[in-house]
Order: structure tokens, then C-alpha cells, then sequence
């Protein structure tokens, strides 16, 4: 029980938001601790796990590439193919991608877009630039756009990858039931992935496009 | 056999220029702090085998400290100006496009192709990790290719990359961080706990009750822990098999699918997913930390009241 106390210093140190790095510290001291290991122990542990989880940080590695591409006017390159188009909106272009992230990860396509690959340089400045077309952008409907791509991309990533069969975590499924005893056929749960797919394609999209109403409305009544 | 050394080879170098390169900024006040930083960073991937589990607590520890008391600041190299920008993207064009899209293509080809490729019988690239290795040949290419073919100065790649970097700052490290304490927390029994209270909280007389129970427990737990895979094991023995399949007799494929699914609604709200959460954030620059989980809210909870409806409705069909 006293092991909890460890989640206790998550929850209470990212509300008050202290630095998050400080905090997994001691969130990791606090559990090592109370479950009966020596500081030391627990220190020692903490830094194998942290040695063997490198290749979380190896994504890191697109970055000189999309610096360059950025130093040479990709983000102004991707807002002057937006301006020239007739219908774009924020939401709509927003749509778009939504739907090619969920079909690109439901081919098992995962690592093709993403926060830094495409996001950034490309994503974000498409749809500002989308909306601008329809009047100024007021700053926080600025941030509002840009943190609506990121949360377009994770939605699209995590309904669409469980559709592909050889992902990590339907072969988790498959491995925890087989020790269990019972045995299901990987196919069989990404076909069960897809009704939750397409009601997430519905949800997050209609929110988009509700999205596009609320930036134009405030537009129309500040010009 | 290529694998993740090397890769780990060409990160280190990465982040050991970013140090030196910070040490250099003068325009940066807290350029001592960078250095340190990213220059530890730098020893964690070149060196990382050869420290011992002590001494790469001790790194991390030291890291930690770094970013907990403000010792980062944001390098600004020489770049651009937005005019200038402006003046290039129409003189470019769409070439600029080009090896952007290097990126996704050799990733893609790498990760089916070099499962093929084998020297004199043994694999040339290890079968795990294809994918990362392509993805990192694939960033090394793009970043090389823009450079010749947009005839940049060739320190460009590392300055912008440094200029990125240092806007990310500590969150890059944060994902990371957080899957060594996804391993502590195994260890100490921390998600044997949480799902044994789950399990013991569940009312079991209804079946709606335990398919609510078993969604929103998948989706809490990853609040929780960050992470929808460790919450798996934990809430289905806790909760699935015992009663959602073994009492009600529900379909195990419906139930586990949906289940995971349910768990990633909960990694949607929760700021201890940070590679999707906070680091976008920081990569958007975005003035709230939390605005991609607030954006992406309401979708992840309409998302897991879907969930339940469908397991209940689509598990017991027999």
C-alpha cells in the first residue's frame, strides 16, 4: 500500500506543476523506497531503466533536418500552398490529416508523421494559415489551432494504429491471454478495433469542425 | 550487425555538439547550464554501457537537478529572419517539400526492407529495431540532402537542430524519465496494488457496472501511470477475466481491444504521456503546458463513454 505513495508524488507534483523531471525523481525514490529498497538500490535501479529506455529519446535525432528545411522557409512554404487554396479552414484541413494519420497508422504506419516530423513544420502553419484566410487570428485562438493539430495527431495515431495487427499493443493482447489460457487470433482484435475507429474519426472530426465555426465567428466580429 | 549502438553512436555525437555549440552561444545567459545538459546527455548515449546502474542514477539525478532549478536556457543561433524566410520559400518552392518527405519514404522502405537484407547469412540490420534504424538513417539523409540541395552552411543542420532542441529543453528528456519510472514502479508493485484495489471496488452484479468498471479502470490506471501497456495486465487480471469474460462471459477479442482502447483515452488526459502531451507543447511553443490535453479533452472522454456502450454491446452477442 505504501508503494502508492509514489503515484501520491505524480499527481500532487505535476498539479502543482513543479519541474516534471524533479518530480519522476522523486516519485521513483518515494516507490523505491517504500517498498523496502535501499537508496541506493533504488537509485541504481532508476538509472538502468533510464540507460535502457535511450531509444525513447532517439527520436530526437529528425531534429538538425527540420531546423534546416525550417531555415529555408518550409513553415512560410506550407502556408503559401494553403493561401492558394479556395475552402480551407482550419478544421477542414485539421480533418484531412486526421483521417491520413488514422489510415496510415491503421496500415501499421506509425512512425511516418508525427509531433516533430510533421506537426510542426507542416501541420500547424497549414491550418493558422487556413484560418487567417478567413479574417485575423486573435493570439489565443492562435494557440488554440496549433494545440488542436497536436491533439489531431495523437487521436489519429492511437484509434487507427490498434486496426494493424502486428502492433505492439495487440501483441500484448495476444501474449497476456495466451498466458492466460485463453487464445485469440491477432486479426480478430483489430477487427474489434474498428467500430471505436470510426467513432473517433466522427467524434474528434465534428469537434473539428465545431472548431472552425468558434475561430470564425470571432474573427467575423473583430473585423 | 547494425543495431542500436550505432544509433546510439550518431545521438551522442548529436547532443555532444549541441553542448559544445551551446558553450559557444554568447547571446545565451545560462549557456553553462545547456552545455552541461545536453554534454550529459551526450555521455548517457556514447558511454551509457560503461557507467554501471549507479552511475547512471547519478546521471539522472544530475540531470534532474539541471532542469528542476532553472539552469536551462534557450540558445538563439544564427538563423534566418522571417523576411528572408519568406524570400526563400518562394524562390524554392516546392523542392522545399522534398526532403521532408524523405523522411516518412526511407523510413517506411527501411523498415520493411532491411528485415530482407542479409550479409553472407547474417542479418545486416537487427530485426527489432528496423524501424528506429530507419528513422534514423532517414533524419541523417534528410538532414544532409537539405543542407546540399538548399546550399546551407554546413554547421546548419547541428545549429537548427540545437535551436529546436533548446526550445523542446528538459521535456525531451521527459519521456524517457518516464519509462525508468514505469520500471521502478514494477518493481516496487506499485500497478499489482492499484489493481488489486480496483478489483476490490468493482461491483460485481451488474454487467454494465463491470464493463464501466474495467473501461474507466484502464483509462484511470494510464492517467495514472502513463502508459495504457502497463495498465493492461494489471486491470484485465483484475477485472476483465475474472468477471467482464469469465462471469458475463464476454467475447475476450471485443473485450481486450476495446479495453486497450479505453486505456488510451485515458493516455490522451494524462500529462505523464508526455512524448504525445507535453513535448508537442514545448515543440509548439505553446504558452500553456497542458493546452494539447485540454484541446484533446473532451474528444477522449465522449471517446470512453463510446467504449463502454460498444463493449457492452458488442461482447455479448452470443
Amino acid at each position: 500500500m505504501l508503494t502508492l505513495l509514489g503515484v501520491a508524488v505524480i499527481v500532487v507534483g505535476f498539479a502543482l506543476r513543479f519541474n516534471p523531471l524533479l518530480v519522476v525523481v522523486a516519485a521513483a525514490l518515494t516507490a523505491g523506497l517504500a517498498s523496502g529498497m535501499a537508496p541506493l538500490e533504488v537509485l541504481a535501479a532508476f538509472g538502468k531503466a533510464f540507460n535502457t529506455n535511450r531509444y525513447v529519446t532517439i527520436a530526437w535525432l529528425v531534429l538538425p533536418a527540420i531546423g534546416v528545411l525550417e531555415r529555408c522557409g518550409l513553415q512560410e512554404r506550407a502556408r503559401m500552398t494553403i493561401q492558394g487554396l479556395k475552402g480551407a479552414s482550419a478544421g477542414r484541413i485539421l480533418l484531412a490529416y486526421l483521417f491520413l494519420r488514422q489510415a496510415t497508422a491503421a496500415l501499421g504506419l506509425t512512425s511516418v508523421a508525427g509531433h516533430a516530423q510533421t506537426v510542426r513544420p507542416l501541420v500547424a502553419p497549414m491550418a493558422e494559415a487556413a484560418a487567417e484566410s478567413a479574417g485575423p487570428v486573435s493570439d489565443p485562438d492562435r494557440e488554440r489551432i496549433k494545440a488542436m493539430s497536436a491533439a489531431t495527431d495523437n487521436v489519429g495515431l492511437f484509434f487507427g494504429e490498434d486496426i494493424f495487427m502486428a502492433i505492439g499493443s495487440i501483441l500484448l493482447i495476444v501474449g497476456f491471454l495466451d498466458q492466460s489460457g485463453i487464445t485469440v487470433e491477432p486479426l480478430h482484435l483489430s477487427v474489434w478495433a474498428i467500430p471505436t475507429a470510426i467513432a473517433a474519426f466522427i467524434v474528434h472530426g465534428a469537434r473539428l469542425l465545431l472548431f472552425d465555426r468558434r475561430v470564425a465567428s470571432k474573427a467575423q466580429v473583430q473585423s | 550487425m547494425i543495431g542500436l549502438p550505432l544509433v546510439y553512436l550518431v545521438a551522442g555525437l548529436m547532443f555532444a555538439a549541441f553542448a559544445v555549440m551551446s558553450l559557444g552561444d554568447r547571446t545565451n545567459r545560462k549557456r553553462l547550464g545547456n552545455a552541461a545538459f545536453w554534454g550529459l546527455m551526450a555521455v548517457s548515449f556514447l558511454l551509457g554501457d560503461r557507467l554501471g546502474d549507479l552511475g547512471n542514477g547519478v546521471l539522472v539525478l544530475a540531470l534532474a537537478l539541471l532542469a528542476g532549478t532553472g539552469q536551462l536556457g534557450v540558445g538563439t543561433p544564427a538563423t534566418t529572419s522571417p523576411d528572408e524566410r519568406q524570400d526563400l520559400a518562394h524562390r524554392l518552392g516546392a523542392r522545399l517539400f522534398l526532403p521532408a518527405l524523405v523522411i516518412p519514404v526511407i523510413t517506411l522502405i527501411g523498415t520493411f526492407a532491411f528485415k530482407a537484407i542479409s550479409v553472407n547469412g547474417a542479418p545486416l540490420v537487427e530485426a527489432k529495431n528496423a524501424t528506429l534504424i530507419a528513422l534514423a538513417l532517414a533524419a541523417i539523409v534528410a538532414a544532409v540532402l537539405a543542407q546540399v540541395m538548399f546550399r546551407q552552411p554546413a554547421t546548419a543542420p547541428l545549429q537548427e537542430g540545437r535551436r529546436l532542441m533548446d526550445l523542446v529543453g528538459w521535456a525531451a528528456l521527459l519521456p524517457q524519465m518516464l519509462a525508468a519510472l514505469g520500471a521502478v514502479f514494477a518493481a516496487a508493485g506499485v500497478g499489482q496494488t492499484i489493481g488489486e484495489l480496483a478489483a476490490a471496488w468493482t461491483p460485481v452484479d451488474s454487467r454494465f457496472a463491470v464493463v464501466a468498471a474495467y473501461c474507466l479502470g484502464m483509462a484511470g490506471f494510464t492517467i495514472l501511470m502513463g502508459n495504457a501497456f502497463a495498465a493492461f495486465p494489471v486491470m484485465t487480471a483484475g477485472i476483465a477475466l475474472p468477471l467482464v469474460i469469465g462471469r458475463f462471459g464476454g467475447d475476450p477479442a471485443v473485450v481486450c481491444a476495446i479495453g486497450m482502447l479505453s486505456g488510451f483515452c485515458g493516455t490522451l488526459l494524462t500529462p505523464l504521456a508526455a512524448n504525445f502531451n507535453l513535448v508537442p507543447a514545448a515543440l509548439l511553443q505553446l504558452k500553456d503546458r497542458y493546452g494539447v490535453i485540454r484541446a484533446q479533452a473532451p474528444t477522449a472522454v465522449l471517446m470512453l463513454v463510446i467504449n463502454v456502450v460498444l463493449m457492452n454491446a458488442l461482447a455479448f452477442r452470443a
